[in-house]
């Protein structure tokens, strides 16, 4: 986590405030919990700033206290640290942010924003000069899913209203909102994509099962998008807190071993990689920066989560408001486990080109160790998991792919909770998927194969070396 | 053992195992309706399996069962005294027990285990603190006070129950920990950031670079399982017993989806740990010659605060010492957490 960064010095753009506000910040994120008492002397002053009145008090008792300018900034730091220091985002980049609706993807998308107008006052004010880096692309995606959660028409119309708003208000460049039903996962050409996704939603029985295809199908639907219309990456809001849950439930899921691959800042085993930037925000924070600066979120979609989802988040909850740093430890935890090769934004090569050299001399890419562990056999053809159980790699060699292979092809927990157990309704199931998710059981992620046997390709060029 | 699936609905009213007898009970782990002689044969066979494949123990071992008079351990010496003689394992088998020194508690289950030792003939071996440490708990509380003294009675049961196999010179020490209380502290280690503990907290077998290894043969047992067994008409929830959140929690996952207990195992093992993520390099305490990380053992530290009446000595985190190379010293941090009653 950020914990141990130091202030983020990338060259671009520098503004005084938004850099040095990492440091110390989370030392008293961190460490106010232990009650040092140091801090105890000027209550009412930020801890920041130490001038203005402190306004806001994040992570309960022992927490920090910010005047709200220094509060901004320091969270738009947490934001900017991730970002730079794992190369998420770069120059030449276009990003698709997905948006929700909901606090985390709506300060995310601010974030992104921001950040997009720095960088175009930054090529303004350089451009005459040579070097000077593009400004990378921003658009939105939203998920329509009320194919699944039903909402009236009216609420829809307006939560629709509502986003393009959102977005038509974000400071300049213009971006781009894209605005897709969730049964676009099937193919144009099969004309009823609505029913054959409700249809495949209810073969599934468990109630979890349900609630974690649909998130599988979501990020398929992004993915679609961000192919279709050539974005680069992927930003997700997901914050602290939802990380957490996830460690738990996943945990709780038996997906001990894949863990490690979801929760990091970086994941490119999808074809577009996904970048987490909000990793090291707390939901409390996301809230209180959506108050302060009147963010507008759009509630109509607000998902509930039930079965053992629904169980950990308030076990979450319930934990955070016992210890406000138990969210961060619970993701600390997790983020010394061994991550995946494709956990970090693989490296571009296009071939020597001004612009690469040019970002990344400006990029900081501290923190980054090589991961040194190796790449895993399989993935979950339905979640994408990674898989080291060899005897669920089923080959495909004929490439055809029939429900039983398909079933054995999957991740024991999806095995469990999503895949129906009768042969007959495994069938209606196979019959009821997207044909992305049946090349993916037929053909393997092929993205990542195709990186995992790239070190022993030989290229061109390298044989004069 | 993993191959039955919760959520079954049994369509005939007849026990799903043998299809002969009504079934008396819902299986806990499984939720398979089955007979009362089915639940027996399948509870004994599955730790049976646990120990053979797990290779647990060797003909001719001497095994001490940690016996606390408890649910768990009692079922335990049930089962280790019964399969020991059903499938021949040739083992030397005891019964210790620690006498903590709490009135009103520890003499009554003492009694429980002096029952056991009758029943199922196994000779008892009682340590206890007064004898190793010169203090009883009731006295360590009177002087303490409630709060910390899990502390105190964590630590010493664990170094009094490896003094009582070394006096019984036993080659194992097993112990009743079941599915739920493995599942509960893989959640813990999670939740407090031990990522060194995490990484062994699901190992079957703990300590074999000890003087004495310990071993779990329940660790895939359903705790519902282990009550059912004997006491299937109470009530599981014994009212005054304090659950923690963690606690609470798998209960309520194991309500919804029983399978979770097993899951939440299946994840600790196979968490990506990397290798070099060791526990700190063990040597001895110089007072007491047990096993200890640092100068003393924890034990010898908090008796000499007993003793010197600084009864706070060794709680909670080491301040001062550590707190400048907490960065440098992962493993330096680790030493300094209080082990607790959790540890095993």
């Amino acid at each position: 986590m950020a914990c141990n960064g130091t202030g983020c010095e990338s060259g671009c753009y520098k503004d005084s405030t938004g850099d040095e506000v990492e440091k110390s910040s989370t030392e008293k994120l961190n460490g106010d919990v232990n009650g040092d008492g140091n801090h105890h002397r000027h209550q009412t002053t930020c801890l920041k700033c130490k001038a203005a009145e402190a306004t806001i008090f994040t992570g309960g008792e022992g927490g920090s206290r910010f005047c709200a300018d220094c509060f901004r900034s320091n969270l738009y730091g947490k934001f900017k640290l991730a970002v730079t220091s794992h190369a998420m985002i770069s120059p030449t980049d276009k990003v698709l942010m997905a948006f929700s609706g909901g606090p985390s993807s709506r300060v995310a998308l601010q974030f992104v924003s921001e950040m997009q107008l720095k960088s175009q006052k930054n090529f303004d004010a350089t451009a005459i000069r040579d070097r000077s880096l593009p400004v990378f692309g921003v658009g939105v995606a939203f998920i329509d899913e009320t194919e699944i959660h039903p909402i009236t028409c009216t609420d829809f119309n307006k939560a629709i209203e509502d986003i393009k708003e959102i977005v038509s208000n974000l400071s300049p460049p213009k971006k781009e909102l894209h605005i897709i039903p969730i049964r676009n996962i099937y193919s144009t050409k099969t004309s009823d994509g609505s029913e054959t996704l409700k249809n495949l939603i209810n073969t599934v029985s468990d109630a979890t099962g349900k609630e974690d295809l649909l998130s599988h199908l979501r990020m398929l639907s992004l993915q679609k998008i961000a192919i279709e219309n050539g974005y680069t990456k992927l930003v997700l809001g997901s914050c602290t807190s939802r990380i957490a849950c996830h460690v738990l439930a996943a945990t709780v899921k038996g997906q001990g071993y894949s863990l490690a691959a979801d929760i990091q800042y970086a994941d490119a085993r999808w074809e577009i990689p996904v970048v987490l930037p909000l990793r090291d925000c707390l939901i409390q924070e996301l809230n209180i920066l959506c108050s302060l600066d009147s963010l507008k979120i759009v509630e109509e979609f607000k998902d509930s989560r039930g079965g053992i989802n629904g169980l950990v988040s308030s076990f979450v909850k319930l934990l955070q408001e016992e210890n406000p740093s138990r969210e961060c430890t619970i993701v600390r935890t997790a983020g010394k486990l061994t991550p995946f090769p494709f956990n970090k934004i693989p490296d571009i090569n296009t071939d020597g080109d001004d612009v690469h050299l040019a970002s990344q001399r400006r990029h900081k890419k501290f923190n980054l160790k090589p991961i040194e562990s190796l790449p895993p056999d399989s993935f979950c053809p339905i979640c994408n998991s990674p898989i080291r159980d060899f005897q669920s790699v089923t080959s495909f060699t004929n490439s055809q792919t029939t429900p039983a292979l398909f079933g054995a092809a999957c991740c024991s927990s999806c095995q469990y909770q999503i895949l129906p157990e009768e042969l007959s309704s495994m069938e209606e199931f196979y019959s009821f998927l997207p044909q992305s998710i049946i090349a993916r059981a037929r053909n393997g992620n092929q993205k990542w194969i195709r990186e995992k046997i790239q070190d022993c390709l030989i290229l061109d060029d390298e044989d004069e070396v | 053992m993993d191959g039955t699936h919760g959520g079954e609905k049994t369509k005939s009213r007849l026990c799903s195992i043998c299809n002969q007898r009504r079934p008396a009970l819902k299986r806990p782990k499984t939720l398979q309706q089955i007979c009362r002689e089915c639940f027996y044969v399948v509870f004994e066979e599955e730790i049976h399996s646990v120990i053979v494949n797990n290779k647990l123990f060797k003909p001719g071992e001497r095994i001490a069962i940690g016996a606390s008079g408890g649910k768990d351990s009692t079922v335990l010496a049930y089962v280790m005294s019964e399969l020991n003689r059903r499938h021949n394992y040739g083992l030397d088998l005891f019964l210790l027990s620690v006498d903590e020194g709490i009135t009103g508690y520890r003499d009554d289950s003492l009694e429980t285990v002096k029952r056991n030792e009758i029943q199922y003939g196994l000779p008892l071996k009682v340590v206890s603190y007064k004898d190793l440490y010169g203090w009883t708990m009731d006295e360590i509380v009177k002087m303490i006070g409630l709060k910390n003294n899990c502390t105190f009675c964590g630590v010493f049961r664990r170094q009094a129950l490896d003094r009582g196999a070394a006096l019984l010179k036993v080659d194992k020490l097993v112990t009743g920990h079941n599915a739920d209380d493995i599942a509960e502290t893989v959640l813990l280690n999670i939740l407090r950031g031990d990522i060194a503990r995490l990484s062994r907290c699901t190992s079957i077998i703990t300590g074999e670079d000890g003087p004495i290894p310990r071993c779990k043969p329940f660790k895939y047992t359903y705790e519902k399982e282990i009550k059912l067994d004997y006491f299937s008409t109470e009530c599981i929830y014994s009212p005054n017993a304090y659950r923690g959140f963690a606690r609470e929690f798998i209960k309520d996952l194991e309500r919804i989806r029983p399978r979770a207990i097993l899951d939440i195992i299946k994840s600790g093992e196979d968490f990506r740990i990397a290798t070099s993520t060791k526990m700190p390099e063990q040597g001895t305490c110089q007072r007491c010659g047990y096993i200890s990380s640092q100068k003393w053992c924890k034990a010898c530290v908090l008796l000499e605060g007993l003793n010197r009446g600084l009864p706070k000595l060794g709680i909670g985190r080491t301040r001062g010492v550590n707190r400048n190379d907490d960065q440098h010293n992962d493993a330096k941090n680790i030493q300094s957490k209080p082990c607790g009653s959790l540890d095993f």
